[in-house]
């Protein structure tokens, strides 16, 4: 039985279980719901449950395992001299697999017997053909021993796909029968299944966990993968990027980051002021109507994707920087440059700048602008002298997490700053960030397991060492100036 | 009283200035006040005006996308090239390939010349004239015929796409200068497509292949279509709903209404808040490694983008989840609890419904999100060139398909510019979506929010 029937069968007897250990629990207290401890729904569920969840487990772990265990059993039929020159032995199993899903197919489109198969040797027929014609390629000539090892793999799949189905319906019927044993009047049946969907609750709260640490862990394992490839010293301290397809590529990650840090820059720069000035004059200044117009119309920036910004960027803004401020100034002929992409991120950035300054600004107390008034200063004054120095870390907050922004941002910087990885002062010339060469160096063609793909894993662990210092240092900063005023 | 108001009798020393005018300092001060006002008005005019300049550039660029220049030629589809052996046998006709139309289509260009020699442009014969119709043309013819090979030994009046150029002349991208120096379009072919244009031939109206075509290739933009990436980023969006749903909507009810105050639910708090601001292109690595490489699931398939995009979007259900089950209040719970529910009951029957608006309106804020983000679907071979429709599901959350952001993407990194007006008319479509999808979460939030 294939897994998804399995699964398919577990979840019929569950329910199934459910009727019965709902009937009887009515039957066990001769009809009358009262004399029950929980409503008899709660009877069923849990032979639901009972039923389910082993089965299910045990199914989805040994899913997982099988493959794993049945490879180092067969890999180890492969001799030395069936790798072929330059291939690995995770290359030749790739094909031990692939022969024996078509093996499968043939058996089953009615192609072969299986006493024909178990007959045939790859050193008198043309294997290969054979799969071909079923749809399943090979990428070399088969070897006999390569063939067997497909064939012991097969019937070891088989064989152990029978026995999870065998454990997991009998998983499924024992604990049914032993739920519905159980089905007392006193049984507190709501409380075991209330524990059940407390554990699913937990579990779902781990999901955040789980990505965190997927996260970190597959970015640190092919990062060290990398590092044995290229030494860190190298990737670190090396002032050149240039990767090359045939090895003894420079990766050394200074100017991508002087290329993030210098939009960035720009963009903080655009950014900032505006934002912070939006914000005052908005929580300030403005009357309720034009603030109840303004407020959602800047935060209409905020919900376009940033694709969008990048087009903009690319069709925009780039042609009319370089036509109108790089050529008349002689500094540049390209249209992607640091100040295209650091602009349009500018804008970006804006409603984030805004609306995090704008809930800082709020939360300084009226007494203070009070005091501040009746002391004669004007309102530019109180803003100035009073409100921004109280709100000032509740700020600084908000500018350390748009950096955070505008250092992962991908999209604009990919279709707005360039790809040549430059040291240069010039804000008109192309320039690259860590962003861009991830998605470069991880859409090419290049094989995977070469240091010039696995630079991205180090670039991207960089990024999010970097993000997630801001990030947590904002929150530290924002967290403990609200203590201040509460 | 009378005493203090008798210490303020002027004592005779006149006041220095005077009240009416304002003093040099006064003066000074108020210009700095009018000055702040005047710099917060440009920051907002500097705001209000980029974000105005963002869509209109993309109105402007794009909403020629979805017009489209089409050819109304009369085809003789000729037994003797289709048929050669009058069989009428499907398989043979099938191996007719796209070559064996092309020049069915010129012999329709040549008739029409004959009939009308008012069509007749100097140096532009029947063949150069067809080069007009886009490649997908016989392509189009063939798959017309092989559907219904009765037609064959038949005349028929097919409505062809027009070549990218031709239809970029119409729209102002093409002029006769530019056609000079361009090896795919001649001034002639410009001068034949007005003669067409005014005999009622060629037309320009709107083209819904954009929105149901699948993508074509780098010298065909006029065929090109969203077809594909629409299909693929709505399953993307359905494997999101299906997940986001019920394990955020679980997390928020158990950290809400559950969790223990201890150092666990700290750490579980802290990196919710940590996933919400790590950048996109880090959950795109993710779904590269863990999906593709280590689970071994297919690249560029519905189903990866989805889980990559639901990792994603998962904090921000869990926020807004959190903000309505808080906004619910205290007494719902012990009323529950007072007659007799437990507090899972509690939670589930009373709660849980009260927090339903907010937290739909969360979860179709999220999903627009999600549409949107680009970055990691970049990783995980979205960017693949694809022109077959997925599947139905659940098969064709595994088939290769495209989605909506990466087109847009996939279209700015050609060289004919006629894919930049297609990359921005993919945003005019992008952006639709996401402003029905806030437009229903605003309605939902003014009709079910209640306040307490």
């Amino acid at each position: 039985m294939s897994a998804g029937l399995v699964i398919l069968a577990v979840v019929v007897i569950a329910t199934l279980g459910f009727f019965l250990g709902r009937s009887r629990a009515i039957r066990s207290a001769e009809g009358d719901v009262r004399k029950l401890h929980s409503l008899p729904n709660y009877y069923g569920q849990t032979v639901f449950l009972f039923s389910a969840v082993p089965a299910l487990l045990v199914t989805f772990a040994w899913l997982l395992l099988q493959p794993l265990y049945v490879e180092s059993q067969v890999s180890g039929m492969i001799t030395a001299s069936d790798i072929p020159e330059g291939g690995s032995l995770s290359l030749v199993m790739a094909d031990v697999r692939r022969i024996s899903t078509g093996l499968d197919l043939a058996v089953s489109s009615g192609n072969l017997t299986e006493g024909q198969f178990s007959a045939m040797r790859a050193d008198t027929t043309d294997v290969r053909a054979k799969l071909g014609e079923l749809g399943v390629a090979v990428a070399s000539e088969v070897k006999q021993n390569v063939f067997e090892a497909a064939k012991a793999y097969r019937a070891q799949t088989g064989t152990l796909r029978m026995a999870m189905t065998v454990v997991a319906l009998v998983l499924a019927l024992g604990g049914a029968l032993l739920a519905m044993m159980r089905i007392t009047p006193e049984f507190r049946a709501r409380n075991v299944s209330e524990a059940a969907v407390k554990a699913l609750l937990i579990l779902s709260s781990m999901v955040a966990i789980l990505t965190t640490v997927g996260i970190i862990f597959s970015l640190l394992f092919e990062t060290s993968n990398f590092f044995r490839l290229y030494p860190a010293k190298d990737f670190f301290f090396n002032l050149t990027w240039n990767p090359q397809f045939t090895g003894g590529s420079d990766l050394g990650i200074a100017p991508l980051l002087w290329g993030t840090l210098y939009v960035s820059f720009v963009a903080l720069v655009f950014a900032v002021p505006i934002g912070l000035l939006v914000a005052v004059y908005l929580s300030e200044y403005a009357s309720r109507r034009v603030r109840s117009v303004v407020k959602p119309a800047i935060e209409v920036l905020a919900g376009i994707p940033t694709i969008v910004y990048g087009l903009f960027a690319l069709i925009t803004v780039g042609p009319l920087l370089r036509d109108y401020f790089a050529e008349p100034l002689g500094l540049g002929t390209s249209s992607s440059s640091v100040m295209t992409a650091g602009v349009v991120m500018g804008i970006m950035l804006i409603p984030f700048v805004s609306s995090l300054s704008d809930d800082v600004i709020n939360a300084v107390p009226q007494a203070m602008r009070d005091g501040s008034y009746g002391l004669g200063a004007t309102q530019s004054e109180t803003v100035k002298q009073v409100i921004l120095p109280a709100a000032l870390p509740g700020i600084v907050g908000a500018i350390l997490l748009a950096a955070s922004r505008a250092i992962g941002e991908t999209m604009i910087v990919v279709m707005g700053a360039g790809a040549a990885a430059k040291l240069s002062l010039n804000p008109f010339e192309a320039m690259t960030t860590i962003t861009v060469k991830i998605v470069s160096q991880l859409t090419g063609d290049t094989e995977f397991a070469s240091p010039e793909t696995l630079v991205a894993f180090a670039l991207g662990l960089s990024l999010f060492v970097v993000t997630l210092g801001l990030n947590i240092l904002a929150l530290y900063i924002v967290r403990k100036y609200r203590e201040q005023y509460e | 009283m009378t005493d203090a108001t008798s210490s303020n009798i002027p004592s005779g020393k006149k006041h220095a200035t005077s009240l009416v005018a304002q003093d040099a300092r006064t003066k000074r001060r108020n210009a700095a006040e009018a000055r702040f006002r005047a710099y917060g008005v440009a920051a907002i005019v500097v705001a209000i005006l980029a974000l105005i300049g963002l869509v209109s550039s993309i109105l402007y660029n794009g909403s020629s996308a979805f017009r489209q220049t089409f050819i109304t030629m009369e085809v003789y589809l000729d037994p003797a090239k289709l048929d050669k052996d009058g069989s009428g046998n499907l398989e043979k006709i099938a191996k007719v390939s796209t070559f064996g139309y092309a020049p069915l289509i010129a012999k329709g260009f040549e008739k029409k010349f004959e009939e009308n020699p008012n069509l007749v442009v100097e140096g532009l014969n029947a063949k150069k004239a067809a080069k007009m119709i886009s490649k997908e043309g016989p392509a189009e013819l063939r798959r017309m015929v092989l559907a219904n090979p009765a037609l064959i030994g038949q005349t028929v009046k097919v409505e062809f796409l027009a070549n990218g150029r031709i239809d970029g002349y119409f729209k102002g991208r093409v002029t006769p200068e530019t056609a000079k120096l361009d090896k795919n379009v001649s001034p002639e072919q410009l001068m034949l497509a007005d003669k067409l244009k005014e005999a009622g031939l060629l037309k320009t109206r709107f083209n819904f292949g954009f929105l149901t075509r699948a993508d074509a290739s780098e010298n065909r933009p006029e065929a090109a279509g969203l077809g594909v990436a629409i299909l693929g980023s709505f399953y993307m969006m359905l494997v999101v709903l299906c997940l986001t749903l019920p394990i955020g909507v679980a997390a928020s009810i158990y950290l809400e209404e559950f969790a223990p105050k201890n150092w666990i639910t700290d750490i579980v708090e802290v990196n919710i808040s940590n996933l919400a601001a790590v950048p996109s292109i880090v959950f795109g690595i993710l779904g590269l490694a863990i999906f593709i490489n280590f689970a071994g699931l297919p690249q560029s398939a519905p189903i990866v983008g989805g889980l990559v995009l639901t990792l994603m979007t998962l904090p921000t259900i869990i926020i807004a989840t959190r903000a309505s089950l808080k906004a619910v209040p205290p007494s719902i719970r012990d009323a529950a609890l007072g007659v007799g529910a437990s507090k899972m009951q509690a939670v589930f029957h009373h709660v849980l419904p009260l927090a339903a608006p907010g937290i739909l309106t969360g979860t179709i804020i999220g999903l627009a999100q999600a549409l949107g983000e680009t970055a990691p679907l970049l990783l995980i071979g979205m960017v693949a060139f694809v022109r077959e429709y997925p599947a139905a599901p659940p098969e064709g959350f595994f088939d290769p398909a495209a989605a909506l952001p990466v087109q847009v993407y996939n279209w700015t990194q050609r060289s004919d510019p006629a894919f930049v007006e297609r990359a921005s008319g993919a945003i005019i479509v992008l952006l639709v979506f996401l402003l029905a999808m806030n437009a229903i979460a605003i309605i939902l939030r003014r009709r079910f929010e209640r306040r307490w």
